[in-house]
């Protein structure tokens, strides 16, 4: 059973795994840089679209900053940057 | 000869943070400086020459890891410029060796294909393979050469191996050099990175199979020391049990060292010498030196520590831990880092700063960091803890003593906190500051010989400073306590009649309100240029005021002669004062301003007065004066 919705990364919960669909800055107003610098960072730490995405942990307040698996690496951002990526849900796929 | 020297040829060392750069190159250079977990701690460039089995001699650069060439920080600049060859004072490179960690191969491979695009030739070194294929990661390193079109060699940085074929591979490569091209890179846009990467992830399939896979070790250590509860009460647990090793492991060594310059104190009393130099000897070089490089012990402890978290990976996940407790206080996650090595000492401290991408974040972190509870102030809190605070047990299992040190420690980042909150708010007043965004490194069993290499390293940084800059404060000071003589027939004790006491004096009206008496007032002169000096300061003021030997303990005699209020009052005073000509030397050269270095001193010193004052008067009416 598989259903498809897409979603920013910054909204999703702890477990959440998925593929990024998109890279959205106009999604993430509140990031702490202009659009093109921001999403060319992310690009760098391998945010890229077709990449799987796992959401493992986040901080206790206020769920920030979190740690995102993406494809092989682990990468810890805070939840307004991670607005900008958006992601699909793949349910019930192992 | 020297022309064929000066000619050999330059290998630049570029990668991924965490990739084991800096391990690759002390395997190869056999040079000492030390390895790390942590993004971006390679801060300053390093060279060092190798010969290869052909008889080739080469000069290795390691640089700054980074995810690009698109620098954005300091340090990232110099790994851009220096791979594009527009350093003026270096060399351009003959070859780019892209160092990259095999268990985590995808950004490296993008940034290998950046490195291409440079026009020098370019080869690639596996690091860490072991771990990959402990972990099942298979990779073919004939189709990972075919895909990205440049050569690509297995080694083993940390256990040295592979480095033959690295340096075999040196050698052929460098045998064929084609004609030095002219730099042709440009700032790759959106699109440019997101083409790339995608090509990245091709080659990816091509190679290597099983290279998503999370290290098992890593997932389970991180449910625990990344939870959010969890992960706080353990870090916090682990800063208490630094503090208490500190104090507590420390304590029979260091009780060796002290009884051995008091032997060493009584052996130079008894030599048949006149009686100015006996004393000399006695207060002034041994008793001074000695009741500072007593705390080696506490130093090299704090220093393991660091040391230890940085290399098993740890530093990034306190970070994280830390970034939403440190973002309320208007610093940003990765201070976190330069503030904690300000624990050692304020000046790695700031010069780690450099991780720090803004400008403002970076000052801030700056300002602040002198303010973290470095290492020479152990002593001086080492000393009037132990002399005023009795060594009792709280809830029959945590010292007393342990629990006031580790209160210190709270005021100092307190403070920091508080500094930056204000700097942030009414100086800056910005809100959304740079992104908090870091790589978690899988975690990687410390190497002894790089731990050894770290601590070695401080320790003989300290016993320099103990050699040098603290003893030459110990011989002015025994001057100033020495000189001029007493008169003949004089009744009060020698000091009273010195040079010190005319300066302690002098300032008295500035510091009665702080308790201080003008015996503390001396130790603080010298203490502006090392906190630590104060300590021996105040013993061989005290040991010739008192006409007594070295061998009375220090704590002893301030008991007898301070009140607990004047004891709190001095300890509130280190908290805050800036007490260490060398870390300002270093804010005067990391923001390449005077007027930074002027503001830190000055609210640090207004700090300092107002906390002591504070305590002091507070504690005098409390009936502690």
């Amino acid at each position: 059973m598989t259903t498809i919705s897409t979603l920013a990364l910054g909204d999703a919960r702890v477990g959440f795994r998925g593929r990024i669909t998109a890279l959205d800055m106009t999604r993430a107003p509140a990031a702490g840089l202009p659009a093109p610098e921001l999403e060319r960072r992310l690009l760098e730490l391998g945010f890229v679209e077709g990449a799987a995405v796992e959401l493992l942990h986040q901080g206790l307040f206020g769920g920030d900053p979190i740690a995102v698996r993406v494809a092989a690496t682990t990468i810890a951002l805070r939840r307004r940057e991670a607005m900008a990526v958006v992601v699909s849900q793949q349910d019930l796929q192992p | 000869m020297n022309v064929a020297v000066d000619l050999a040829p330059v290998v630049a060392l570029v990668g991924n943070p965490n990739c084991g750069k800096t391990a690759l190159f002390n395997a190869l250079t056999g040079s000492r400086q030390k390895v790390a977990n942590y993004p971006g701690v390679t801060v300053e460039k390093k060279t060092g020459r190798v010969v290869t089995p052909a008889g080739r001699s080469l000069d290795i650069v390691d640089l700054p890891g980074t995810y690009s060439l698109r620098a954005r920080s300091p340090d990232e600049e110099i790994t851009r410029d220096a791979v594009l060859g527009k350093l003026v004072t270096e060399r351009a490179p003959d070859l780019i060796v892209c160092v990259a960690d095999a268990s985590n191969l995808r950004l490296a491979l993008r940034l290998a294909l950046e490195l291409k695009q440079v026009g020098r030739p370019v080869l690639m070194s596996l690091n860490m393979m072991d771990i990959a294929k402990k972990r099942g990661i298979d990779i073919d390193l004939d189709v990972l050469s075919r895909e990205l079109g440049i050569p690509v060699v297995a080694s083993i940085a940390v256990r040295r191996g592979g480095i033959d074929r690295l340096m075999q591979a040196l050698d052929e490569r460098l045998s064929r050099l084609p004609p030095a091209g002219t730099a042709d890179w440009r700032a790759p846009d959106a699109s440019a990175l997101r083409n790339a990467q995608h090509e990245a992830d091709r080659v990816l399939r091509a190679a290597i199979r099983n290279a998503g896979q999370l290290d098992p070790g890593t997932a389970k250590a991180d449910k625990l020391v990344l939870h959010p509860v969890g992960g706080l009460i353990i870090l916090l647990a682990i800063l208490f049990v630094m503090f208490q090793a500190v104090f507590a492991w420390a304590q029979p060594v260091m009780n060796l060292i002290s009884d051995g310059f008091t032997w060493l104190g009584v052996q130079a009393a008894a030599l048949p010498l006149p009686e100015i130099i006996r004393s000399f000897l006695k207060d002034g070089l041994i008793s001074g030196v000695g009741s500072v490089i007593v705390f080696l012990p506490q130093i090299v402890i704090l220093f393991l520590f660091i040391l230890l978290l940085e290399d098993l990976g740890y530093m990034a996940r306190a970070a994280f831990l830390m970034d939403r407790i440190m973002g309320g206080a208007g610093l940003h996650g990765r201070a976190f880092i330069p503030l904690l090595s300000s624990f050692a000492c304020a000046i790695p401290g700031i010069m780690a700063t450099r991780v720090i991408d803004d400008r403002r974040d970076r000052l801030t972190t700056i300002l602040v960091a002198p303010l973290m509870t470095c290492s020479a102030r152990i002593p001086v809190y080492t000393l009037i803890i132990s002399a005023f605070v009795p060594d009792t047990k709280v809830w029959g299992f945590i010292g007393l003593q342990g629990l006031v040190m580790f209160g210190l420690y709270a005021a100092g980042i307190t403070g920091a906190l508080t500094v930056s909150f204000v700097a942030k708010r009414f100086f800056w007043r910005t809100t959304a500051g740079e992104p908090f965004m870091l790589e978690l490194p899988d975690y990687k069993i410390p190497q002894l010989r790089s731990l050894a290499i770290g601590v070695t390293t401080r320790a003989l940084a300290f016993l320099k400073r103990a050699g040098t800059t603290i003893l030459s404060m110990m011989i002015l000071i025994w001057v100033l306590a020495s000189f001029p003589q007493p008169p003949e027939g004089a009744t009060e004790p020698a000091i009273d009649y010195s040079l010190a006491a005319k300066i302690g004096r002098a300032i008295e009206p500035v510091t009665t309100p702080l308790g201080f008496n003008w015996q503390i007032n001396v130790a603080l002169i010298p203490g502006m240029a090392a906190r630590e000096v104060a300590v021996g300061a105040l013993g061989t003021i005290y040991a010739v005021d008192a006409g007594e030997g070295a061998e009375e303990k220090i704590g002893k005699v301030l008991a007898g002669q301070w009140s607990l209020a004047t004891a709190l009052a001095l300890l509130a005073w280190y908290v805050f004062a800036p007490q260490c000509a060398s870390t300002l030397a270093v804010i005067r050269r990391e923001t390449g301003s005077w007027r930074w270095m002027a503001v830190t001193f000055f609210y640090m010193l207004a700090l300092a007065y107002a906390a002591a004052f504070a305590t002091f008067q507070i504690a005098r009416a409390a009936g502690a004066g």
